[in-house]
């Protein structure tokens, strides 16, 4: 049996990666395959992988890529993830894609789109819009026509139309990778220590670049070697971090987070990977089912608008309740208006429920962890303080 | 300047303040009058909708602008930071809810009246909708939401259109029907949408008359007092088709009489540079900004600011014929819900019809839906165009970012480059 340690020192080169070595096999492997990349926070990979597209979640270029040439494309006060993500193509590193899709999470990312078109016009570039109204036969309606528009643009790429039935198909490996994956979230709410953040990170990362049929492979391995493996208990505070569903921290940061006395037990890293909450239909129209999952059955998160006020927010709560976490960590990247506007309406829903919370500023390419581990420790301390009262 | 002269202008300009306190003065006295209160934003503004509802109508943007002119905004963001909003935000929001925080006084000094419906035109701009949800969790009113899709391809399709006039419909009607207690009349709408398009007519007039030399009116900083009662509370408006009728006969004759624009300190007599500037103006140094131009001589001849709440210039006009469809085609076709790509056509197109000497950005901190892409904006018209391009960077309400010193040297030394590729095509000739 593969143990935890190999399986995440393949995540980790995979992660480590700048050039996508991985998509550029996939793709040399036969001939006329194509790399479709896609950003924050949700796309449906289902119709890429149908369409025989291997679907690349493009996250920027962490801590560990020198950004020379992004930094001439954005201001100072602007996040970190275009500009490392402009670097990334302009490089070269991002020359296998042959399509990227930028869903509507933001105005940084919406104006990429319109810049990929420019910088890199042999790139299909597709902006793709969510809808906000989730009735059926308003946002519904519109949502079908955003999807069946995207499975044109991927037809036109691979050169003929994508069959009901290959999405089916793909839709239920994709069921079979949520499930997996909230297996793991599972598994690490309630026994951390089996399943220490800074793997499950990068587990879960490796669903952005592998095959889905591998990744679904990679998660039952970690699945079952973690469970056999034992490893020490800590007194940690259980926490749920939020914030970062688009730059991503870097790795050290969640290190430090555990390093300071915190189980993270949830989080909202890779929306994408468990965005619809139950499995999709797999029988029935294909683009009908993913359009109806996405109004009814998935995910929160500040992109997504909340028409019911009386909700707003309590999906954070929710995610305290189910994984039994003792307080929230606010982790958002610098400069990030959905994240940082969102933030006082979550320590208010928090507040009202009695949730402890910290709060603190990111950036992809943050170096400096140690004042972040004192904060972090800090609300470790007092977390447990206030559990003995 | 003539006495008839300054009699025109005060015409346009009496009529202009009348209208924007009259606005205040019913938004005051709402509660007493029992007129029901809608706050929306500017791009994608449903002012005539609004109207058929007898709502009145105010504008968290316009009391950002009018409080950042009066310097009030400074202190507003800080208490919005001091109640745990990000130093890093959009400073409209914050100088909003500061404004919130400290008794919602109006930029006339009386209390404004917690909206009946946040009317959430989800338009160009991605933060709209997080201040909207922050205002709905402080007043906790009815809140309607009109999403419109951005034109991501370069168009607005037949799907976004429906999209658009079926949340008209089925959301946006029926809670502007149940708040106000009025009934959807369609051909009362139909009307303003006629006034609409006439205004409309004379405001791309004005705003194209900058392409004459000199140019008769500057369409950056005058132009935002030009666009004032379309983009706000009045489209639709009888005072708002006067108020363009009088600007219309006043640049007339401007242009008869080959005059240059007029600023707060009187008429611009030589015109030496003509620009095209992108992205919004600081408030809070409104004048002083102004002044580092006109100083100079440099007219601004078009601008991408005054397009925020549509563009008119390229030929959309409100259709009475189909109203709701009009409607989101209007919503859709503002600036900042095109994409990129058009959006540095359109600046390249400026360019070549005023016949401008180059390209100004002036880039917002608050603003990413403006900001983000700037940068290649600017190189992008440098290469198609041939003409110098600058950066500026300020924001629009923080008085924190205006830093008069650093923007004039970048001016000075910008207008140099012009002066400088104009030697050098004259030698070249
Ligand atoms: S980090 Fe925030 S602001 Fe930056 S691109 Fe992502 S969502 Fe947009
Ligand atoms: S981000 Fe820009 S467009 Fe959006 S509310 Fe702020 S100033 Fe307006």
């Amino acid at each position: 049996m593969t143990g935890t340690r190999e399986i995440i020192a393949r995540c980790e080169s995979l992660f480590e990666d700048l050039d996508f070595g991985y998509a550029r096999e996939w793709k040399a492997a036969q001939a006329g395959r194509k790399v479709v990349g896609y950003m924050p926070f949700y796309v449906p990979r289902e119709l890429i992988h149908g369409s025989g597209a291997l679907p690349l979640g493009v996250l920027g270029g962490g801590d560990q890529l020198e950004v020379i040439q992004g930094d001439a494309y954005y201001q100072s006060y602007i996040c970190r993830i275009p500009r490392s993500t402009i670097e990334l193509a302009l490089s070269g590193r991002l020359d296998c894609v042959d399509a990227m899709l930028f869903p509507s999470i933001c105005d940084v990312i919406r104006n990429l789109s319109g810049m990929w078109k420019i910088l890199f016009p042999k790139v299909r570039s597709f902006y793709f819009d969510l809808p906000q109204n989730f009735r059926d036969e308003v946002g519904g309606a519109f949502y079908i026509h955003e999807l069946e528009e995207l499975r044109g643009v991927l037809a036109e790429l691979r050169g003929r139309g994508i069959g009901d039935e290959e999405i089916r198909a793909s839709i239920a490996l994709y069921n079979e990778n949520r499930r997996l994956v909230r297996a793991v979230y599972g598994l690490r709410s309630r026994e951390p220590w089996k399943a220490p953040s800074s793997e499950v990170y990068l587990l879960m990362r490796a669903g952005m670049i592998l095959a889905v049929e591998e990744h679904n492979r990679l998660l039952r391995q970690y699945i079952e070697a973690s469970q056999s493996e034992e490893r020490p208990r800590r007194d940690n505070a259980r926490v749920v971090v939020v914030g970062a569903f688009c730059e991503q921290p870097p790795l050290n940061l969640l290190k430090s987070i555990e390093l300071s006395g915190c189980y993270i037990v949830d989080d909202d890293f890779m929306l994408v990977n468990r965005w619809e909450r139950g499995d999709v239909p797999e029988d029935g129209d294909p683009v009908q089912a993913l359009a109806l999952s996405y109004l009814h059955n998935s995910g929160d998160t500040s992109a997504k608008y909340e028409p019911d006020q009386s909700k707003k927010g309590l999906y954070l709560v929710e995610a305290v309740k189910t994984s039994g976490a003792e307080g929230v960590i606010m982790a958002m990247p610098s400069f990030c208006d959905p994240a940082l506007l969102e933030r006082p309406m979550l320590q208010s829903v928090l507040s009202a429920h009695g949730i402890p919370y910290i709060a603190f500023k990111y950036a992809e390419n943050s170096g400096q962890m140690q004042p972040i581990r004192e904060q972090a420790g800090t609300f470790a301390d007092s977390i447990k303080l206030w559990s003995e009262q | 300047m003539s006495a008839v002269k300054e009699a025109v202008k005060d015409a346009s300009m009496q009529k202009q303040k009348e209208m924007i306190a009259g606005n205040y003065e019913r938004l005051a006295t709402a509660k007493e009058t029992g007129t029901k209160v809608v706050s929306t934003f500017v791009p994608g503004n449903l002012n005539e909708l609004i109207m058929c509802f007898d709502m009145v109508n105010n504008l968290p943007e316009i009391n950002a602008i009018q409080n950042g002119m009066r310097k009030k905004t400074g202190a507003l963001i800080l208490e919005a930071e001091k109640r745990g909003h990000s130093e890093d935000v959009c400073t409209y929001v914050k100088a909003d809810l500061g404004m919130l925080a400290k008794g919602n006084l109006g930029p006339d000094g009386r209390p404004l009246p917690d909206p009946d419906l946040l009317l959430l035109s989800y338009t160009g701009c991605f933060t709209f909708m997080k201040w909207f949800e922050l205002l709905r969790h402080q007043f906790g009113c009815e809140t309607a939401m009109l999403h419109v899709p951005y034109e991501g391809d370069g168009s607005f399709s037949a799907n976004m259109r429906d999209y658009v006039v079926r949340q008209l419909k089925e959301e946006v009607i029926p809670k502007l029907e149940r708040v106000s207690g009025v009934k959807f009349d369609i051909d009362r709408l139909r009307q303003y949408l006629k006034e609409s398009a006439r205004a409309e007519e004379d405001l791309v007039w004005v705003l194209q008359s900058s392409k004459h030399k000199p140019s008769p009116i500057d369409a950056y900083f005058g132009g935002t007092y030009y666009i004032g009662p379309i983009f706000t509370a009045f489209r639709g408006t009888a005072d708002a088709g006067e108020f363009y009728r009088l600007l219309r006969q006043e640049i007339a004759e401007r242009i008869a009489k080959k005059e240059g624009p007029v600023t707060p300190d009187g008429e611009i007599h030589e015109e030496r540079y003509r620009l095209v500037v992108e992205g919004p103006p600081n408030w809070t140094s409104f004048r002083d900004f102004w002044k580092m131009f006109y100083d100079e001589g440099a007219i601004v001849v078009a601008s991408t600011y005054t397009k925020v709440g549509g563009v008119y210039d390229l030929g959309f006009r409100h259709d009475p014929e189909h109203p709701l469809e009009s409607l989101a085609e209007y919503c859709a076709g503002c600036y900042t819900n095109r994409n990129l790509p058009s959006r540095i056509d359109l600046i390249e197109t400026y360019i070549r019809d005023y016949d401008a000497d180059g390209l100004l950005i002036n880039s917002i901190k608050s603003c990413n839906s403006f900001s983000a892409g700037q940068l290649l904006v600017l190189r992008e018209i440098e290469r198609r165009t041939g003409k110098p391009a600058a950066f500026i960077e300020s924001d629009l309400v923080d008085p924190r970012y205006f830093s008069p010193s650093n923007i004039r040297t970048r001016l000075e030394s910008y207008l140099q480059m012009i002066e400088q590729k104009r030697s050098t095509a004259a030698a070249a000739a």
